[in-house]
C-alpha cells in the first residue's frame, strides 16, 4: 500500500532569524471562509464608519485680506503658493505649508477681478475694475526661504533691544512681518473696467474680459486682437490647456462662446437661459469643459458638440459662482453664493462631497491644488480656507501597509455601496440649515412639476407632449 | 491575407496535448473560485452601471484564474492518501501497519493516553488544530499544546464535566459543569460563571459571532455573546430534554437532534426553529454538519446513519448497521462515526456516497464518547472512557492552510493581531441564515407603480383566505347560535372584500356586457333584431 500523511516541519513554516518577516502562507480557497459575505459586508460598514469617524476636511484659513476676495490663481511651476486678490485691490502670494503670505503686489485701486500665471510661472497678470492690467514678476522661490524667515525673525528680537526710534521700528515691523512688496513690471491701461483674465498654455498671449475679448502679448502695451460679440461685456474667459489657440468665455446674455483666437469671429456659440459665471476645461480630457451657471447647476460640454450637455451636475441651491478641475480630470470643485463648496465628479450628477462653515459667507472662487490633495476657496469674509480633497484622508507619509488597508476599506466599501445602510453612512452629510430648507422646497417643487408633466403627457395623444431632457433644458439654441 | 489570418488564429488555439489538459483542469478549479454565476446585465437600463459592472465582472474572472493558477502551482504541501495494490482493502488497514509506512512526525501523532479514573472524556480543538482541550467526565480539565504534546494547563474541578468548548481561540475555554458553565482563561483561572444558562448538557462556540451556544437539561437553547456578556437569546424548544446539538460552520445555523427522531435547526432571533426534519423514527443519537454545508450527517438509535441534502432537505445515503454515539465530519469530507469501542471512517467515493474507508478497533473497555477530526491535519482525535487517543486517517485534513484564517505556527504577536481583526469583524447574530448568500444582496426594487390585476387579485385572496381563517369566540348563554355564526364569518369575508374595490366595479361592467352579448347569442335568428344593442 502506498500512504502519505501531511507532515509540517516546523522549520519550513516559522522563520529562521528573529530578524527575518513572518512567513505568510495562502489558500483562496472559498470552503476554507465560512460567511465570508456577511465578514465582508461588516467590514463595509466599519470602513464607511471610521471614514466619517476621521472626515475632518478643514486645514487652515489664511486671514489677511481686508475685503472679500475676488480672485484666485494657481503658480503651474510651484505646488505651495497660490495668489489671490481682494475687492479692495490687495494681491497676495500665500504659502500654503505655513498659511502665511510670502509676498504683497499693491498697485491697484479697485476690485481686481482676474488674476492669472504664466505658464512657466515667471509672471503674474492682474486686471481689475480700475481698467488696468498689471503685469507682475513673480519671486523666485528658493529652497532657504522658510529657514531664512526664522533666522530674521530672530535676528530681529535681537536688534529690538538696541534700535527704539520710530523709522526702525518701522523698518522692524516689515522686517517681522517677512514680506516682500513688489513693483509691476509693466502697467496696461484699457478704455474700460476688465472682468477677467487668462494666460494661454504654453504661450506668452493672455485674454482679458470686459467690454469685448482683448487678446495681448507680455511686450505690447495695446491688446493685438479683439473680438466684439454684440452688446454685453464678456465675464468669464479660459484657455484650453490641449489646444493653446483655443479660449472659452462667457458673456452677460448667456452666451457661452468658443474662439480660435487664428480666426477672427466666435468658433462656436451656445445660447443658454441663464449667464455662465465660470468655466473649466478638462486637463484630461481637453475636448470637454464644464460651465458654472447662475441657475445652481453646472453643465458639461463636449466642445465639439454643443447640442446638448454631457453631464447636467445639480447640487447647489444658489448661483455657481467659480469652477476647477482636479490635476486628474476626474473631479472638479465648485463654490457657490449659498456658503458651500461642493466636489462633484466628472461624469456624475450629484455632488460627493459639501463643505460649509458658520463663517465661510458667499463663495467667490475656488481652486483644486495641483497635486489633487487640496481645495482652496476664497469667499466674501475676507477669508482663503484651505480644505482636503478627500475629507477622511491621511496626509503625510503613509506606510505601504496603511495605503493596502486604505486601498481595502475604499474598495470594500464600493462594493457594497448600494445597500441601505452603508448607503445611508456614505451620503449623510450635515447641510446648513438654508440649504436644507431650500434643497427640501426645490425638491417639492420638482416632484410637482413631474407628477403634472407625467399626468398631462397621460392624459393626451401618445407623441403631442415631449419631455425634455435635463441636458437640453436649459440651452436654448446652438448658434454657428 | 484573409487566409494567413485565419491561419493565426487556429495556432493560437491549438495547444499541445499536455497543456489542453492542465487547461481543463485550471477551468475546473477556477469554478470553485468564482462562487456562482456571473450578474446577468442585460437587464440593466443605466448605462454606466452596466459598463462598471461589466469591468468588474472582468476582474473577478481574472483573479479566479489567477487563483487557479495559485492553487495548481504555488501550494507548499499536497494532500494525503493511502491506496491499497491488488487485493488489500482499505478498511483492514490497521494503525500499526500504518506506523511503520510513515514517517517520523507523523508516527508522533499516533498515541493512546490512558487516564482511567477521571471517566469518558471529551475533545475540542482550536481552529487551526493547535490546541486540544479534554475535559473528563469526573471534572479533570487539560489543555494541550499538540505540535510539542505540552500540557499547557490542567485544572480539576471536581464536579461533573459535561462539555468544554474552546471560544474563539486557545486563550479561553468553557466547560459545562454540574449546576452551571464556567469560563476559564489559559492559566485555569476562573473568569465568569454563567449561572443563567442552568445545567447545560452541550456547548457550542459560533466563531463568527462570538456567540456561545448552549442547551441545557430542560430542553432551553442559549445564545450568549461572549465579548460583553449579553444574552442574546434564551429559546424554550418546547422539545424536552435533547443532548444533541451541533453547530453548522456554513451558516452558524444549530441543530438538536430530538427524542422523537426530529432534528431542528435554530437561529437567536426567531423563538420559532427555522426547519424541522423527521430524520429517524427513534430517538437522534448524533449530528455532524459537512464544511460545504450542504451535507448532513445524523445517527438514530435504530442503527441507521443517515446523510441528508440540506439544500433539497433530502435524504441522500443510508447507511445501515451501526448506531454511532458521535459523529464527525472532516475538512476533506470523510466521516468518523464512533460506536462502543468501534470508531468508523467513511470517505466520499467519487459520485457513490461515503463508503468504509478506514476503521479502528478499541480495546473492548475503552467506549468511546466523542470523535472529532484535527483541522489542517490527517489526525482524528478520540476521547473515550479511559482517556483520549490520536490515529492517522490519511486524507481526511486539509494539507495547505491560510495564515491570515488559521495558523498552526501562530506567534503571540499573531494571536493577538487575529483576535483583533476578529473583533472587528464579528458578525451581529441577524446575520444567521439558512442561506448566507442572501447578505450583501439587493432586494429587487419596487418602483412605486400600480401594480398589476393579477397580484391585486392575489393580495384579495390573501385577504379572504385571512377573513376565513379567523377563530371565532365561543360565545355561551344561548348566544352561539350556528346561523349567527355563520352570517358574523360572511360579513368579515366581504368586509375583506370591500377594500378591493376597482376590481368589483370592473367586473361588474363585463358581467353587464357578457350577459347582453350571451343573450343575443341565445337568441334564434329571426328575433336577433330585437337583442339589446350596445
Amino acid at each position: 500500500m502506498r500512504i502519505k500523511t501531511i507532515s509540517r516541519s516546523v522549520d519550513e513554516f516559522t522563520r529562521e532569524r528573529s530578524q527575518d518577516l513572518q512567513r505568510v502562507f495562502h489558500n483562496f480557497d472559498p470552503s476554507l471562509r465560512p460567511m465570508e459575505k456577511a465578514v465582508e459586508y461588516q467590514r463595509a460598514l466599519t470602513a464607511a464608519k471610521l471614514e466619517k469617524i476621521f472626515a475632518r476636511p478643514f486645514v487652515g484659513a489664511m486671514d489677511g485680506h481686508r475685503d472679500g476676495i475676488s480672485c484666485m490663481a494657481k503658480n503651474p511651476n510651484y505646488l505651495k503658493g497660490i495668489f489671490s486678490a481682494s475687492m479692495d485691490g490687495d494681491i497676495r502670494l500665500w504659502d500654503i505649508a505655513t498659511r502665511r503670505t510670502v509676498c504683497q503686489f499693491p498697485g491697484h485701486q479697485g476690485a481686481v477681478r482676474g488674476l492669472t500665471v504664466s505658464t512657466d510661472g515667471n509672471v503674474l497678470v492682474s486686471c481689475g475694475t480700475d481698467c488696468n492690467v498689471r503685469l507682475w514678476s513673480v519671486p523666485r522661490p528658493s529652497l532657504e526661504d522658510s529657514d531664512l524667515s526664522s533666522e530674521k525673525s530672530t535676528e530681529v528680537v535681537h536688534c529690538l533691544f538696541f534700535l527704539i526710534t520710530l523709522y526702525s521700528l518701522v523698518l522692524l515691523f516689515i522686517l517681522i512681518t517677512s514680506f516682500f512688496l513688489s513693483q509691476p513690471s509693466a502697467v496696461y491701461t484699457c478704455k474700460n473696467a476688465l472682468l477677467a483674465v487668462d494666460h494661454q498654455f504654453e504661450g506668452d498671449l493672455f485674454a482679458t474680459a470686459g467690454a469685448q475679448l482683448d487678446i495681448w502679448n507680455h511686450n505690447r502695451s495695446q491688446p493685438v486682437q479683439s473680438f466684439t460679440s454684440g452688446s454685453h461685456s464678456v465675464i468669464s474667459v479660459r484657455f484650453n490647456p490641449g489646444e493653446p489657440d483655443i479660449l472659452a468665455t462667457s458673456s452677460g446674455d448667456n452666451h457661452i462662446s468658443i474662439y480660435d483666437i487664428r480666426m477672427s469671429s466666435a468658433a462656436r456659440k451656445i445660447l443658454m437661459r441663464t449667464k455662465t459665471n465660470s468655466i473649466a476645461w478638462n486637463p484630461m480630457e481637453p475636448m470637454n469643459f464644464t460651465a458654472a451657471n447662475e441657475d445652481g447647476n453646472c453643465y458639461s460640454f463636449d466642445g465639439r458638440k454643443n447640442e446638448e450637455a454631457k453631464c447636467v451636475h445639480k447640487d447647489h441651491v444658489s448661483a455657481v459662482m467659480d469652477i476647477d478641475f482636479s490635476p486628474t480630470g476626474r473631479e472638479f470643485v465648485t463654490g457657490s453664493y449659498d456658503r458651500s463648496v461642493r466636489i462633484f465628479p466628472y461624469n456624475g450628477g450629484h455632488s460627493r462631497e459639501i463643505y460649509h462653515t458658520k463663517r465661510m459667507q458667499r463663495v467667490f472662487c475656488v481652486k483644486y491644488s495641483s497635486d489633487a490633495t487640496y481645495v482652496i476657496s476664497g469667499s466674501d469674509d475676507t477669508n482663503l480656507r484651505l480644505w482636503k480633497a478627500k475629507a477622511s484622508e491621511q496626509l503625510g507619509v503613509i506606510l505601504p501597509r496603511e495605503q493596502k488597508k486604505h486601498e481595502y476599506n475604499e474598495a470594500v466599501k464600493n462594493r457594497y455601496k448600494h445597500l441601505p445602510e452603508i448607503k445611508r453612512i456614505v451620503r449623510h452629510r450635515h447641510l446648513p440649515k438654508p440649504i436644507y430648507k431650500a434643497k427640501a422646497e426645490s425638491r417639492a417643487m420638482n416632484d410637482a412639476k413631474r407628477r403634472k408633466d407625467e399626468r398631462r403627457k397621460a392624459h393626451s395623444a401618445p407623441g403631442t407632449v415631449v419631455t425634455e431632457s435635463h441636458r437640453t433644458r436649459r440651452i436654448i439654441k446652438e448658434v454657428e | 491575407m484573409e487566409v494567413a489570418l485565419e491561419d493565426n488564429n487556429l495556432m493560437e488555439k491549438v495547444l499541445p496535448p499536455d497543456e489542453q489538459e492542465i487547461d481543463v483542469e485550471l477551468e475546473a478549479k477556477e469554478k470553485k473560485y468564482l462562487r456562482g454565476e456571473g450578474a446577468n446585465l442585460e437587464s440593466l437600463k443605466d448605462k454606466k452601471l452596466k459598463t462598471q459592472l461589466a469591468s468588474r465582472e472582468k476582474l473577478y474572472g481574472k483573479s479566479a484564474k489567477a487563483a487557479a493558477k495559485i492553487e495548481k502551482w504555488l501550494l507548499p504541501a499536497s494532500a494525503g492518501y493511502l491506496e491499497t495494490e491488488g487485493l488489500e482493502k482499505t478498511w483492514r488497514i490497521k494503525q500499526t501497519d500504518i506506523a511503520k509506512e510513515v514517517d517520523l512526525l507523523s508516527s508522533r501523532n499516533q498515541y493512546d493516553i490512558v487516564l482511567p479514573d477521571f471517566g469518558p472524556y471529551k475533545l475540542d480543538f482550536t481552529a487551526s488544530g493547535r490546541h486540544m482541550l479534554a475535559g473528563g467526565r469526573k471534572g479533570h480539565l487539560a489543555l494541550v499544546d499538540m505540535m510539542n504534546m505540552n500540557l499547557i494547563k490542567e485544572i480539576h474541578v471536581r464536579e461533573t464535566v459535561r462539555d468544554v468548548a474552546f471560544l474563539h481561540n486557545d486563550q479561553f475555554f468553557a466547560a459545562a459543569q454540574k449546576k452551571y458553565s464556567y469560563i476559564y482563561a489559559r492559566d485555569g483561572t476562573e473568569l465568569h460563571c454563567l449561572k443563567e444558562r442552568g445545567p447545560v448538557a452541550r456547548l457550542r462556540f459560533l466563531k463568527n459571532h462570538f456567540l456561545l451556544a448552549s442547551v441545557n437539561k430542560i430542553g432551553q437553547l442559549h445564545y450568549q455573546d461572549v465579548t460583553y456578556g449579553d444574552m442574546v437569546a434564551s429559546i424554550r424548544t418546547g422539545k424536552g430534554r435533547t443532548d444533541v446539538m451541533e453547530v453548522n460552520p456554513y451558516n452558524g445555523v444549530v441543530a438538536l437532534g430530538h427524542s422523537g427522531g426530529t432534528v431542528t435547526m435554530w437561529k437567536p432571533t426567531s423563538q420559532a426553529p427555522l426547519v424541522q426534519m423527521q430524520c429517524h423514527p427513534g430517538p437522534v443519537s448524533a449530528v455532524a454538519f459537512h464544511p460545504n454545508g450542504h451535507l448532513m450527517a445524523t445517527s438514530g438509535k435504530e442503527r441507521k446513519v443517515k446523510i441528508w441534502d440540506l439544500r433539497k432537505f433530502e435524504e441522500v445515503q443510508t447507511i445501515h448497521g451501526f448506531h454511532a454515539k458521535t459523529l464527525s465530519f472532516s475538512q476533506k469530507g470523510l466521516l468518523a462515526a464512533g460506536t462502543g469501542s468501534f470508531v468508523q471512517v467513511l470517505g466520499d467515493s467519487s459520485g457513490g456516497g461515503h463508503s468504509r474507508y478506514m476503521s479502528h478497533p478499541m480495546v473492548k473497555g475503552y467506549q468511546v464518547e466523542k470523535v472529532m477530526f484535527r483541522p489542517y491535519e490527517d489526525v482524528l482525535g478520540i476521547g473515550h472512557s479511559m482517556g483520549w487517543s490520536s490515529v492517522l486517517i490519511p486524507g481526511s485534513g486539509e494539507p495547505n492552510f491560510d495564515s491570515w484564517v488559521a495558523n498552526p505556527f501562530e506567534t503571540s504577536k499573531q494571536r493577538r493581531e487575529k483576535e483583533v481583526h476578529l473583533l472587528l469583524d464579528k458578525l451581529p447574530p441577524e446575520t444567521i441564515m439558512l442561506d448566507p448568500s442572501k447578505i450583501g444582496a439587493m432586494r429587487p426594487s419596487r418602483r412605486k407603480e400600480k401594480p398589476t390585476r393579477g397580484e391585486i387579485e392575489a393580495e384579495k385572496e390573501v385577504a379572504i383566505e385571512a377573513a376565513k381563517s379567523v377563530e371565532m369566540k365561543k360565545k355561551t348563554k344561548g348566544r352561539n347560535k350556528p346561523s349567527k355564526r355563520t352570517k358574523k364569518k360572511k360579513e368579515l369575508v366581504e368586509n375583506a372584500k370591500k377594500t378591493f374595490p376597482e376590481l368589483e366595479e370592473k367586473n361588474i361592467a363585463g358581467k353587464k356586457r357578457r350577459i347582453g352579448e350571451d343573450a343575443a347569442a341565445e337568441l334564434p335568428t329571426s328575433l336577433k333584431r330585437f337583442a339589446r344593442k350596445n
